[in-house]
């Protein structure tokens, strides 16, 4: 019970630290000269949790940590790394906690999955609906001996057109 | 002696609702009319009291009654008069207090309005109604009470958190309420269905009103919270993907599918049991919205509360009523009989496909929101779902739903002719490919947000074509397509108006999301910046006072080709109390898009962080999230589904002969 509480108080705190008062995210002096680099940065930074914040992404959060984090994207980036070693970077050092789209693994299928099981599932149930729904089968055809007696009612009746 | 009364008006509302919650239902058992009729007075009762209870606390708040302990965590005496009266909701226990006020305001209004339905039945929704009351009661009683007092008073208040003293406080959670919590009369009208054992479309009828109310609102909270967000937030974002939202986002998904399943129930009679469930499943996820924001179990911003013990308290209530619910719907809802057949291409299986594609976006919102709370439970594995997840989802998912939205209206009821109605729909083909056209042309590449605007006119376009159709445009005298359009039903403009007004969020979206442009900037008084054809100049900055903060206001003249369009003046606010501060963006309309302005730090050489954004069309956002809520208010006022008006009492003007 004790322990819940610290580990309430730390939330507390971080919640806190990362209150978005000003949030200011990006600033002049860690942005990179290449307009091009800055962009992937950019979308770079958007991919990635700042991991004392709730649900920001690095490039939202004005966290000290976040910043370090921006500014530790853009000189990978200008080591030459490509976006996805920057990724994995990252996820080797802070775990996969630090990506807001977690990658497709076996602890995530379901959460990847859950869309299209949804939909299917309710496509399925659809159909099997509407099959025990279906009113019966066309009605037998009719037999020869019906098909004439049908042709002599109607054209017994020659007036009924109208 | 106030916060007593209020105290004791609350404990009174808990023993009356007690009293709703059991009597009527024995009169429903016995057909006896005096015990059913316990139920109109119980609920007016209890919204008198609660009412009551929560005048009381609102008075504390006003005189500034610190010694009462939530006052005195959330507010101040400098405060402006208009955010002590939205501090009262400002906090857990207060919202909790505005949570029920609106749900007796619901019941109240059932009991007083809902004259045309049977007795027994009434009496049974207002029953059900009642046991969320007193569960709600017993939480606030118990763990949330807001009329604690603190035995030597404080001098002064804690101040509200800077961040919520702002006129969106004022707006966002009551309205938000009123569509989580006006969900709560669809649940017990679905619960009194299967205690009844009987559903048909009158009961359609009698719940989708209040379900539409319950949309509106919930749309223009939620549409209300985005553009709070918006300017507060200093960097324009208006959708994060937060649990918190994602926690407003479900029910609404889920209200949205509900009333297009009781348009078809109405109707034709069919999908009965899937409303009663989905019925049930909207009012659940407000309920487990409540739970996720409440106890603090995802800690994000919104999470004023993070008491153990609350959240273990909705938790029970939660599993008590959606447990309970789906206990029932189980067992009864195989004894409610099927209606109508249709075919695969018709109204109804449009309205089917809209219902499939809207439940797959809850769930897949639901799942996103939860796994990583299940994982970490589970295997003590920590992952992030955040916004690319939700981006990636769900956009597949609501494409061919807005591709299917324009079909739906004209399909025929039963059994449809979808290559007539897309030849119908050709007028509206030609707008998306000359958008698409436009703005490839002047936009250039990539392709698929040029798609993206093809398919928002599309809908738009669509929604127009509805309605020259059933005037008959282009085929009938002009005057007859006046007179036609008089004589339309309200629902059908409501209709109408509600998908023009989804065309023009997804216009807004794609707009920002794509087109926007920003400069961060570090700028000294006298510099200058351009951002695409406007120029900033930064004239200076001035400090400025208001009753509990102090602003640093920052001048900035903006102009177009040389052209002076004003000034946008953006500040700094540093509340005295709490020693925070926020910024003040300062936002500037050109049509539907918006400049935006924000300050950052200041350095010691005097210069300051800029922020200038290029929002284009982001105003359609709202703007379309108002026009479907007043497609929502048309549709309400349409004759067929008005409270209370049993008949149609046409008006001798509408005889008239139209000129």
């Amino acid at each position: 019970m004790m322990l819940h509480r610290s580990k309430l108080l730390v939330l507390l705190f971080l919640l806190v630290l990362c209150w978005p008062l000003a949030a200011q995210a990006v600033q002049p002096d860690e942005m990179l000269s290449d307009p091009q680099l800055e962009a992937r940065a950019r979308a770079l930074s958007r991919e990635l949790r700042c991991m004392v914040c709730q649900n920001q992404s690095i490039d939202d959060s004005e966290a000290p940590l976040a910043r370090d984090l921006r500014i530790l994207v853009r000189e990978r980036l200008r080591a030459g790394d490509s976006d996805p070693q920057v990724l994995n970077f990252l996820v080797a050092r802070y775990g996969e906690f630090v990506l807001l789209r977690p990658p497709f693994e076996w602890h995530t299928a379901l959460l990847w999955l859950a869309p299209l099981l949804v939909l299917l599932a309710g496509g399925f149930s659809l159909v099997l609906l509407a099959r025990k729904r279906r009113p019966p089968a066309v009605p037998p055809a009719l037999s020869a001996a019906e098909q004439e007696r049908l042709a002599q009612l109607t054209g017994a009746r020659p007036g009924s057109g109208d | 002696m106030i916060p007593e009364i209020g105290h004791f008006a609350l404990v009174l509302a808990l023993l009356v609702g007690i009293a709703q919650a059991s009597v009527p239902l024995i009169g429903a058992r016995r057909n006896d009319p005096r015990l059913m009729g316990v139920a109109e007075s119980t609920a007016l009762a209890q919204f008198g009291f609660v009412a009551a209870a929560f005048a009381a606390l609102t008075a504390c708040y006003v005189r500034s009654d610190f010694s009462v302990l939530t006052v005195f965590e959330n507010s101040h005496s400098a405060m402006p008069l208009i955010y002590k009266f939205t501090s009262v909701w400002g906090n857990h226990e207060g919202s909790m207090l505005l949570w029920v006020l609106i749900l007796t305001l619901f019941g109240a209004l059932v009991a007083a309005f809902g004259r045309n339905m049977p007795e027994s039945f009434k009496a049974t929704v207002l029953a059900v109604q009642a046991w969320i009351a007193v569960a709600f009661y017993l939480f606030i009683l118990l763990t949330s009470n807001p009329f604690l007092r603190l035995a030597p008073a404080p001098f002064e208040g804690r101040d509200l958190n800077p961040i919520l003293q702002d006129l969106g406080l004022a707006v966002h959670p009551p309205m938000l309420y009123l569509g989580y919590v006006g969900l709560s009369i669809t649940f017990s009208f679905a619960m009194a269905a299967l205690i009844e054992g009987r559903i048909n479309a009158a009961w359609a009828r009698w719940v989708r009103p209040w379900t539409l109310a319950a949309w509106m609102c919930l749309t223009l909270g939620i549409a209300m919270g985005s553009y709070w967000a918006y300017y507060t937030l200093g960097w324009g974002g208006w959708w994060f993907w937060d649990p918190v939202e994602n926690a407003s986002l479900m029910p609404w998904l889920a209200a949205t599918a509900l009333l297009h399943s009781l348009v078809v129930m109405e109707k034709r009679e069919a999908l009965k049991v899937w409303s009663i469930l989905l019925a049930i499943l909207a009012f659940s996820l407000s309920l487990i919205g409540t739970f996720l924001v409440r106890s603090g179990v995802l800690t994000s911003v919104h999470a004023f509360a993070s008491d153990p013990m609350r959240g273990v308290f909705i938790l029970a209530i939660l599993v008590l009523f959606i447990g309970g619910a789906l206990a029932l719907f189980a067992w009864r809802a195989p004894l409610l009989k099927q209606g109508g057949l249709f075919a695969p291409v018709s109204r109804e299986g449009a309205l089917v496909l809209n219902n499939l594609l809207l439940t797959t976006a809850c769930a897949t919102v639901f799942v996103g929101t939860l796994y990583p709370l299940a994982l970490e439970a589970l295997t003590g594995d920590k992952i992030s779902v955040g916004a690319p997840f939700f981006n990636l989802t769900f956009a597949p998912l609501f494409i061919p739903l807005l591709v299917a939205v324009p079909f739906g209206p004209l399909l025929a009821w039963k059994r449809a002719d979808l290559p007539g109605v897309t030849q119908r729909l050709l007028g509206a083909f030609v707008v998306a490919l000359l958008g698409i056209a436009a703005t490839l042309a002047i936009e250039g590449h990539p392709v698929l947000p040029a798609l993206v605007v093809g398919l928002a006119l599309f809908v738009m376009a669509g929604a127009l074509i509805d309605i020259a159709e059933r005037i008959g445009t282009f085929r009938v005298p002009l005057a007859t397509m006046a007179a036609r359009a008089r004589g339309l039903p309200r629902s059908n403009w409501g209709t109408a108006l509600a998908h023009f007004g989804l065309g023009v969020v997804l216009l807004g979206i794609v707009g920002e999301t794509q087109w926007g442009a920003e400069r961060i900037v570090s700028m000294k008084p006298s510099d200058r910046v351009t951002l695409r054809h406007y120029d900033f100049s930064f004239d200076g900055t001035v400090p400025r006072s208001g009753s509990n903060y102090r602003d640093l206001v920052s001048r900035f003249t903006v102009r177009r080709d040389g052209e002076v369009l004003g000034t946008m003046q953006p500040a700094k606010r540093t509340f005295l109390s709490r020693n925070s501060s926020t910024s003040q963006a300062a936002l500037m309309a050109r049509g539907f898009s918006q400049l935006y302005v924000s300050l950052g730090d200041v350095s010691p050489d005097g210069s300051i962080v800029v922020r200038i954004y290029h929002k284009p069309m982001v105003l359609m956002i709202w703007l379309g999230a108002v026009i479907m809520f007043a497609g929502g208010a048309f549709s309400l006022s349409d004759r067929r589904l008005r409270v209370g008006a049993p008949r149609p009492a046409r008006s001798a003007a509408a005889m008239q002969p139209a000129e």
